[in-house]
């Protein structure tokens, strides 16, 4: 009997279009127009100023423990601007953009690391999930969603974001085997940010890439540039058309780097060198775009500085809105367990709203 | 269509019609056939439950009358089960997921936990989760390791979930009928020592019964008794006997669902007989049985004259087969802990 390699009938592959140092593979580069360029620009940049702001905001106690995504723009927000109104987006938890760009007020970020469910409730018409908090328990509900398109043939595709982390959940491996063994119309991305908390990326997984699990599970694996804006957006963009076209699921590693602090509430100086840090930050994808704009002259130096400008009112209105809307009922926490809230709930609302009502706190308290 | 009205004799006939004898598998197969039937978003999910009908032949001919993709057979992995479930009905599907054993759910517990007792609340309003989990419970089928607990308390201590344990055939085919219905997510537990022990009359039409409602399955005068699931007929029994042998008088409440609990039918009833025990398969500690207690104690302390009795549920592991039938509640412990009760002056 022989003795042979066993080749696998799923694509694995690497995709770079545009590079740290500013190069461009023309022949990949997916030339998008200027106004989805800039757009694309913007949302990265807003999700660098909200990150910004939150940190401030966390430090002045105005919200709390708060979990920036700085140096991760590029990874999200090429991603999401793939997914047309009727696709659905499950999100992990480092996607601000994400949410801005589906629809959801900026705030809403605001008021999930707030400490207000109301960042958790969708808008109407938007077919999101919003955070979730138990790392990889998301990837489920994606692949379910898109059980759902596929049992009901509806044309969807739905996008995931996990981190490298939740790739050694065992969430992660039931979504993804599920996926494969119905041919879902699900793109898994996972946001390989080198770092879960204090755990780096090789002492999560002993695979050489995070990309190749997909081959265990029967459909296709990308590893890409996650801080090039046009491989993400190119690579997502395939993989959504291929699942619309019934071709089933694909696993996307975006890799990329968490500039930033895990939380506001670690220390990374305790776990990583501040060389590595400085090595990453020069690959930081919004620079790296800006430059790519400037240079195919679909942004200039003043057009830059007014979307700039432009960000920044958007993230100031934002949290206007946010202080605005701190009024919130105590006594709601009861209405929104069940459709059809029990006798047994109702009462214990009731007791709930004496007791308020002696201490003397009422709504806005 | 038609709702169990008289709760006190679940013997009734039905003004719908025509009755047939069947046991509790046969009765949830109805249910889940009336369900596939007039609901098409309804779809059952789980291990080998399509070609093989399921483990026990709970789900017997369904695929053949609805499909493959009504009647899904899933890769081993309760965890995708459940959180796949959960975007199904986030999608607007109506999941109803079987678990094998309730031993095995653990490996879905987070999800249970984390997403379908929270989503609604957590989304306000925006996504219910309307879905059903049901899962064998319950000793006395001489099984392996895990496959004979009896860890209701779990479920019934997360917000958010209804906990529903049917103890006949005609309940449970009307309670999963109206779980599936019911928009709020609903652990279904069949006690499966009970799937094939007795038949008993079921509808034809399909028939409802709500959640939250304990019934009365025996009246009596000196003592309430209370059970739930496979414990009711030991109870049932219990009662007889001691009818029998001592002239004392047993009132059994039925739960039929331990989470909501019928605290007004069970604080009426000790009203009505001023003495209480309770019976339950599972561990004793911050079980069932406790939050009983509790409620009668909150509502009902003055119509005692005796302790209550908790008979059964020991603080220790379900033992393995060779010892189950010494373990498990029988009639004679649970007429002997009544016993108990009536003699305290
Ligand atoms: C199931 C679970 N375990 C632990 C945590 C605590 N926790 C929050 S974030 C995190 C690390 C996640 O790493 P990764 O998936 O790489 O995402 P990243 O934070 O890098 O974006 C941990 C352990 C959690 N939220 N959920
Ligand atoms: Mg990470």
């Amino acid at each position: 009997m022989p003795r042979k390699p066993i080749k696998t009938r799923d694509k694995l592959e690497y995709l770079s279009i545009l590079d740290g140092k500013g190069k461009v593979d023309a022949a990949l580069d997916p030339n998008l127009d200027a106004e989805t360029a800039i757009y694309l620009y913007r949302l990265m940049l807003t999700a660098r100023r909200l990150d910004e702001r939150c940190i401030n905001m966390q430090r002045q106690g105005r919200i709390g423990t708060y979990g920036p995504c700085r140096g991760q723009e590029a990874a999200h927000c090429a991603a999401t601007i793939c997914m047309d109104p009727e696709d659905w987006v499950v999100h992990a938890f480092r996607e601000p953009s994400s949410f801005y760009h589906r629809g959801w007020p900026l705030e809403t970020v605001l008021k999930f690391w707030g400490g207000y469910e109301e960042g958790c409730q969708p808008p109407e018409g938007v077919n999101d999930l919003p955070i979730a908090v138990p790392i990889a328990s998301q990837l489920p509900h994606a692949m379910g969603i898109a059980w759902g398109m596929k049992l009901r043939g509806d044309k969807r595709a739905v996008l995931c974001y996990c981190g490298d982390g939740g790739t050694s959940e065992g969430d992660f491996h039931e979504a993804m085997n599920f996926a494969g063994v119905y041919q879902l119309p699900v793109i898994f991305l996972i946001q390989n940010n080198q770092w879960a908390i204090s755990i780096p990326r090789e002492a999560q997984t002993a695979s050489e890439t995070i990309a190749q699990k997909a081959t265990a599970y029967g459909f296709d694996g990308l590893q890409l540039d996650g801080n090039d804006p046009l491989a993400v957006y190119v690579g997502t963009r395939e993989a959504v058309d291929k699942a619309k076209a019934g071709g089933g699921p694909t696993l996307i590693e975006a890799v990329t780097y968490r500039l930033g602090v895990h939380t506001t509430a670690d220390d990374p100086t305790k776990y990583r060198s501040n060389e590595e840090v400085k090595k990453w930050e020069k690959l930081d994808p919004i620079p790296r775009f800006l430059n790519y704009l400037l240079k195919k002259k679909i942004l200039n130096e003043k057009s830059a500085a007014k979307v700039e400008e432009d960000v920044l009112a958007e993230v100031a209105g934002a949290v206007e809105r946010f202080e605005e809307s701190r009024d919130v009922d105590p006594l709601d926490s009861f209405d929104y367990l069940f459709v059809n809230t029990p006798e047994e709930v109702k009462q214990q609302r009731d007791e709930f709203a004496e007791c308020l009502k002696q201490e003397g706190i009422g709504a806005g308290h | 269509m038609t709702t169990i009205e008289d709760t006190n004799t679940s013997q009734q006939r039905s003004k719908a019609g025509n009755m047939t004898m069947m046991n509790m598998v046969g009765a949830l197969n109805l249910a889940m056939d009336d369900a596939l039937r007039t609901d098409d978003s309804v779809v059952l999910l789980g291990q080998d439950i399509g070609q093989d009908e399921g483990v026990f032949r709970v789900t017997a001919d369904l695929l053949a009358r609805y499909g493959k993709d009504r009647v899904i057979d899933t890769p081993l992995a309760e965890g995708a089960i459940i959180g796949g479930a959960v975007g199904l009905a986030i999608y607007g599907m109506k999941p109803v997921a079987e678990m094998q054993f309730s031993g095995f759910a653990y490996q879905a517990f987070h999800q249970v936990e984390q997403h379908v007792s929270r989503f609604h609340n957590r989304t306000r309003g925006r996504y219910p989760m309307s879905m059903v989990i049901r899962m064998p419970y319950g000793g006395g089928i001489r099984a392996v390791e895990h496959h004979s607990e009896s860890r209701e308390a779990y479920y019934a201590h997360t917000p958010g979930l209804h906990m529903v344990m049917p103890s006949s055939p005609r309940n449970a085919r009307a309670l999963l009928l109206e779980s599936i219905r019911c928009p709020d997510p609903v652990i279904f537990y069949e006690p499966k020592a009970v799937y094939r022990s007795f038949k008993e009359e079921v509808p034809e039409e399909p028939e409802t019964m709500p959640i939250g409602k304990a019934r009365i399955a025996r009246e009596g005068s000196d003592i309430s008794l209370i059970a739930w699931g496979a414990m009711v007929r030991p109870a049932l029994e219990a009662a007889e006997d001691l009818q029998n042998s001592d002239r004392v008088s047993v009132e059994v409440v039925d739960l039929l669902s331990v989470s909501p609990m019928d605290t007004q039918t069970i604080v009426h009833s000790v009203a009505k007989t001023g003495r209480a025990a309770v019976v339950q398969e599972g561990p004793r500690n911050c079980g069932i049985g406790a939050e009983v207690i509790a409620r009668i104690v909150e509502h009902g302390l003055m119509h005692l004259e005796a302790p209550i009795k908790r008979i059964g549920g020991y603080d220790v592991q379900f033992p393995y087969f060779a010892r189950e039938r010494a373990f498990l509640p029988s009639a004679e412990r649970i007429a002997n802990g009544l016993r108990e009760v009536i003699a305290f002056e």
